[in-house]
């Protein structure tokens, strides 16, 4: 319900947000706060360096 | 109303295509082909996926998904379908589907259309789909630990070696694609190493000034890339400057070894990591933007449908139709790698099992539709310019006259002065034989750009065309060589402990260095190979590619069977038979050949007598003992290709057949049904 009342220009806003992994801190802080509530949190930095190292250990990019 | 619509897309794709098929003439608007191809798409998408979703794949939405189930914030996130789409298709789209159909063109334009559209439509997509629900199944598990699970070692070793080697002649072939784009062109020189530091500036950016804002950082990156275009322009008219930037293809070959090898140990988040950002974002504007340009400047087709060199004597590459159009045009038809990328990340982000349609078949019919871009620049051109652009001097000769005179007795009339006409149009000092394919691509972009946003710009266009490449290239290059090291390293781990840990400093350098080596031995050789170095190597990585996915369709007719639905084992099946006649008889002719244009051990053959006899050229006479020494290398890899799918095969056919006979097979191993929430 919340969705449809979010203005056009706020729901791309956020799409390109999800889509190019501006929002990925946000949402992994909303996931441990609501799984593991009151475990210490990595800063924005620090969770960047991890995700960048994990996203390039596999295969990722292709031909 | 729904079926009435479904009809007309029919009707449409079917007189497009014949149009298509029946037109002879001078020229053809490339819109046919868009619209065959689109309605196409579209009719496969909606019946042909639908139904083996629903029969062959049992997709259940009421099934968790991994990403669910396992959520953890990180890797394993439940994502909106669209978007992972969009990454599940930056992560498969690179330079394949650009670079096969540009070479296959020296067919005519009919047979790699056709192959492009009933291979992605029958066998790519059902490949992507299945692989990609079976993984989901199986928390995400690769393409290698299914084959070891549901088939059984050998399966799972071939499934290991098949990566490491495509992988291998991949980075060798893209890297001779760019330093052909490079030779002797200080403007595409110049603009591909700007690349290097803006990517390192935005590597910067994003993990030291604002750290994980992707979208900032990119528009940053993307602004200084078109700066560099335009800079790279600015470079080639001062004579000061261009002199530092106008480079012979081995010193390029050098610098793209040496930048690989560092490229590998350097950290991830300052080279890796932001160029690929810039690359997908470049590849997904570009794309969509060729697309529209080809709606509005509509351009015409000059290329026949079929030209003579289906017997088998095109100067781009050596082979008759059959098998060499299928090996030609691996990415946009079928593609094994994308096994890989479909068994890795993008399982662990999907909510439904219901998304599994749109993301495996529909982002892989988008890679398809690339692909028909690709070939649609490539035609467009005329073909005397085409066959100018991507033949070696080895095969013409090696002055302009000569070529232009070889070229026309074809019937591809051609000029000297028309080439270095279109060439100063480009900002270039010559377009003669500049083969790989990418500068042939970036000729057809930049017209198609040029007709529809102005003639001015065609040398912008052309270089940022080039860029655009080279950004996709060089991250391909840089990822294989981690994912290549880190597998090394996994494998020489059992050997001996110590290797195998990852962030162990002597164990990165030499393993790393052990991969580039390996790459950058066959980017030389393709360098120093006076017939242009793709012929051979691109024909490779088509017979490696296909291989792959012979094994991951193998995997998946296995599990198939042992579900209990042989019935519908044809699925996978169709296409793999396909792909095994197709790699097999391609495989055996660049092995047994006796005419050395095709045949490996005919070429070294020929070149053994020629030096014996001391025919050779001086320069060609010193480096002909490497050359031979690789092509019959190059055989014994092909010999080892053929094994390793018909091992696979065999191994799928042992485990079918005992399945069917009620005998004792490997556990599946799919994770347990848990419902979805979502659902519920």
């Amino acid at each position: 319900m919340n969705r449809r009342r979010e203005s056009p220009a706020a729901w791309l806003r956020r799409l390109i947000a999800r889509l190019n992994g501006d929002a990925a801190y946000e949402r992994f802080v909303a996931h441990r706060c609501a799984v593991h509530p009151g475990e210490p949190l990595p800063s924005r930095r620090e969770f960047w360096c991890g995700e960048v190292e994990r996203k390039w250990r596999g295969v990722n990019r292709c031909c | 109303m729904k079926r009435l619509f479904w009809l007309a897309v029919a009707a449409l794709g079917a007189y497009a295509l014949g149009g298509l098929a029946l037109h002879r003439g001078e020229s053809i608007n490339a819109l046919w082909i868009v619209v065959a191809a689109v309605c196409i798409y579209a009719l496969g998408f909606r019946f042909y996926s639908a139904w083996v979703a629903a029969r062959v794949l049992a997709i259940d939405p009421t099934r968790a998904t991994p990403a669910e189930r396992l959520d953890n914030g990180r890797d394993f996130v439940p994502t909106n379908r669209w978007i992972v789409f969009g990454h599940h298709f930056a992560a498969i789209a690179g330079p394949g589907p650009l670079i096969g159909p540009t070479l296959a063109a020296q067919f005519g334009y009919l047979p790699g259309t056709l192959w492009i559209l009933v291979g992605a439509v029958l066998g790519g997509c059902v490949q992507d789909m299945t692989i990609l629900l079976l993984s989901t199944r199986r928390n995400g598990r690769s393409l290698g630990q299914m084959a070891r699970d549901e088939l059984g070692p050998v399966g799972g070793a071939a499934a290991l070696t098949g990566t490491l080697v495509i992988m291998v002649i991949l980075i060798a072939v893209l890297g001779l694609v760019i330093v052909n784009a490079m030779k002797h062109s200080p403007w595409a020189t110049a603009t591909v190493f700007a690349t290097i530091p803006i990517a390192i500036l935005v590597g910067l950016y994003l993990r030291n000034w604002r750290p994980g804002r992707v979208l900032e950082g990119s528009l940053i990156g993307i602004s200084l890339l078109i700066l560099a275009v335009v800079g790279g322009g600015w470079v080639n008219a001062s004579p000061a400057i261009r002199g530092w930037f106008d480079y012979e293809g081995l010193t390029l070959a050098w610098f793209v070894i040496g930048y690989g090898w560092c490229a590998a140990i350097l950290p991830v988040w300052l080279l890796l990591a932001p160029r690929d950002y810039l690359s997908a974002f470049l590849k997904l504007g570009t794309i969509a933007l060729l697309a529209v340009a080809i709606l509005i400047a509509q351009p015409d087709i000059k290329m026949p449908a079929v030209t003579q060199f289906i017997d088998g004597s095109g100067p781009v590459f050596g082979g008759k139709v059959f098998p060499f159009v299928f090996i030609t045009i691996a990415c946009g038809a079928v593609s094994g790698f994308h096994a890989l990328v479909a068994s890795g990340t993008t399982p662990k982000l999907i909510a439904s099992e219901s998304d599994v349609r749109l993301i495996g078949y529909g982002s892989m019919a988008l890679e398809s539709f690339v692909a028909i871009m690709a070939m649609i620049a490539a035609t467009l051109l005329d073909p005397g310019v085409y066959f100018a652009i991507n033949t070696a001097p080895g095969i013409v000769g090696g002055t302009a006259d000569a070529a232009v005179a070889t070229i026309s007795s074809w019937g591809f009339p051609v000029t000297v002065d028309q080439m270095h006409a279109l060439a100063r149009e480009m900002g270039e000092s010559t377009l003669f034989a500049r083969t790989g394919g990418a500068p042939s691509l970036a000729v057809g972009m930049a017209s198609i750009f040029a007709g529809t946003f102005g003639q001015g710009l065609l040398a912008i266009w052309y270089h940022f065309a080039i860029m655009f490449e080279a950004v996709f290239i060089l991250t391909t290059l840089d990822a294989g060589t981690r994912v290549g090291r880190f597998m090394l390293q996994d494998t020489l781990g059992n050997l001996w402990k110590p290797i195998g840990r990852t962030s162990w400093y002597p164990s990165v350098l030499a393993t790393s260095s052990l991969i580039v080596a390996a790459w950058g031995y066959f980017l030389y050789i393709g360098v120093i190979d006076p017939n242009g170095g793709v012929h051979i190597l691109w024909p490779l990585f088509g017979i490696a590619n296909q291989m792959l996915a012979a094994i991951a369709l193998s995997v998946a007719t296995g599990i198939i069977v042992k579900q209990g639905k042989a019935r519908y084992a044809w699925v996978t099946l169709v296409p793999l038979t396909w792909l095994a006649i197709v790699t097999t008889t391609a495989a055996m002719q660049k092995i047994i050949s006796d005419d050395p244009r095709i045949g490996f051990f005919a070429a070294a053959g020929d070149l053994a007598a020629k030096l014996a006899a001391g025919t050779l050229p001086p320069e060609r006479a010193a480096v002909a003992p490497q050359l031979i020494f690789n092509q019959q290398l190059d055989a014994w890899l092909t010999a080892f290709f053929v094994v390793v799918v018909w091992l696979v095969i065999a191994d799928m056919l042992r485990v079918s057949w005992r399945a069917l006979q009620g005998k004792a097979v490997l556990p599946s191993s799919e994770a347990p049904y848990a419902p979805s929430r979502s659902t519920a």
